[in-house]
């Protein structure tokens, strides 16, 4: 699975989440920003981002991660 | 305020007998409170956790859980099975109530010290602890099966609240940490020595020294949690479950749960020894004070 391909299930999967237009996303967004989520929310979409690509994302593997691709480089890391 | 409804906590039925509840067709609801409410449903005592944002555990709360654990002390109005689920949309508990937690420490400012001089505050929150641990403990070891459905968000106080349950069925939404080592402390609602009892180092070294959180399926794959169903499924498998619990002999069930679920006394005796001595420090007052203060949105992340 290429980042390209990690990144565009990760859109989709937000997207579905919190009822947005995945078109709409793109790669370089800030997802706290432009999806206008709260903790509880980033905790939702984890969970979802853990089941869907069957990995174990811990929390602080995500200090400093903003956006979609950055995202899509550490479920990578384990894959 | 709460509603009383029929029957009062601590009053179990009309009669005053609790071996022999008035029951009929429609769930009976016996007690609503402002941070929860319970009702029978069949065989099952079904709590209800409702206070938002996320079931917060203060004051109130323990007031109310602690009418829950007369109730079941009491007989639970003769109930056989116990069920903890949460209408909040956030999920099951966030835990403690910090802002209540900070406020009521840190009225006359905050001490730069830290709470080491203040015997009385300490003396508050211990006093807070030992009530909290007596309720737990009650539900922890009724004489009856306790269920909890869980989703969403189960950190800290709200863990320990879930980890008094014999079995966990958890939503794949649901989230499982304690992030207590952030503000400087320990879990204090008993957590440690439960998840001790129930689980490997590994997990709990690594939950408690990193703060992470972890997922439904993690958290089953750990022993922690019975069954992972789908998101909106918990409550109505988890009645399955206290249902089936309800079909067995009641003393043989309240038998084998004692021979499999012994209270870690001592050990939950250290813990509120550890939490007191860690919250006179001055970390913890500066790591409350952050929390509360942090105009962020999402301090839940770390």
């Amino acid at each position: 699975m290429t980042q390209n391909d990690i990144t565009t299930k990760l859109i989709s999967l937000a997207a579905e989440r919190f009822q947005q237009e995945a078109s709409t996303l793109s790669a370089a967004d800030d997802l706290f920003d432009r999806l206008g989520i709260d903790s509880y929310q980033a905790l939702e979409l984890l969970s979802d981002v853990e089941n869907a690509f069957n990995v174990e994302v811990p929390d602080y593997e995500l200090q400093g991660v903003h956006t979609f691709a950055a995202l899509a480089e550490v479920i990578g890391r384990r894959l | 305020m709460a509603t009383e409804f029929p029957v009062e906590p601590g009053n179990p039925t009309k009669s005053g007998n609790p071996a022999q509840p008035e029951r009929c067709m429609e769930p009976e609801r016996l007690y609503a409170g402002e941070a929860l409410s319970w009702h029978l449903n069949e065989d099952t005592l079904e709590v209800e956790l409702h206070r938002k944002p996320c079931n917060e555990i203060g004051t109130t709360a323990l007031r109310e859980l602690e009418a829950l654990a007369d109730v079941v002390r009491q007989g639970a109005h003769g109930a056989r099975a116990l069920l903890w689920h949460s209408s909040v949309t956030r999920g099951f508990s966030a835990g403690a109530d910090l802002q209540e937690l900070y406020h009521g420490l840190m009225d006359g400012g905050l001490p730069p010290d830290g709470l080491a001089a203040d015997a009385r505050k300490l003396a508050e929150v211990r006093s807070f602890l030992d009530r909290i641990h007596d309720a737990f403990n009650a539900f922890d070891q009724a004489p009856l099966v306790t269920v909890g459905a869980v989703r969403g968000v189960c950190f800290g106080g709200g863990f320990e609240l879930a980890l008094t349950c014999d079995v966990l069925v958890a939503e794949q939404n649901a989230r499982f940490a304690f992030p207590e080592l952030r503000l400087g402390l320990v879990p204090g609602f008993g957590g440690v020595p439960r998840l001790r009892r129930d689980v490997g180092n590994a997990a709990i070294r690594d939950l408690l020294l990193t703060g992470r959180s972890i997922r439904a399926s993690r958290a089953h794959a750990l022993g922690l949690v019975s069954q992972v169903v789908g998101n909106g499924e918990a409550l109505g498998i988890a009645r399955m479950v206290a249902q089936q619990a309800a079909r067995f002999d009641a003393q043989t069930t309240c038998k084998a749960k004692r021979f499999i679920k012994t209270l870690p006394a001592s050990e939950l005796r250290q813990e509120k020894d550890l939490f007191i001595e860690l919250l006179a420090s001055p970390t913890v007052a500066r790591a409350l004070k952050k929390f509360v203060e942090s105009k962020d949105l999402r301090p839940y992340l770390p």
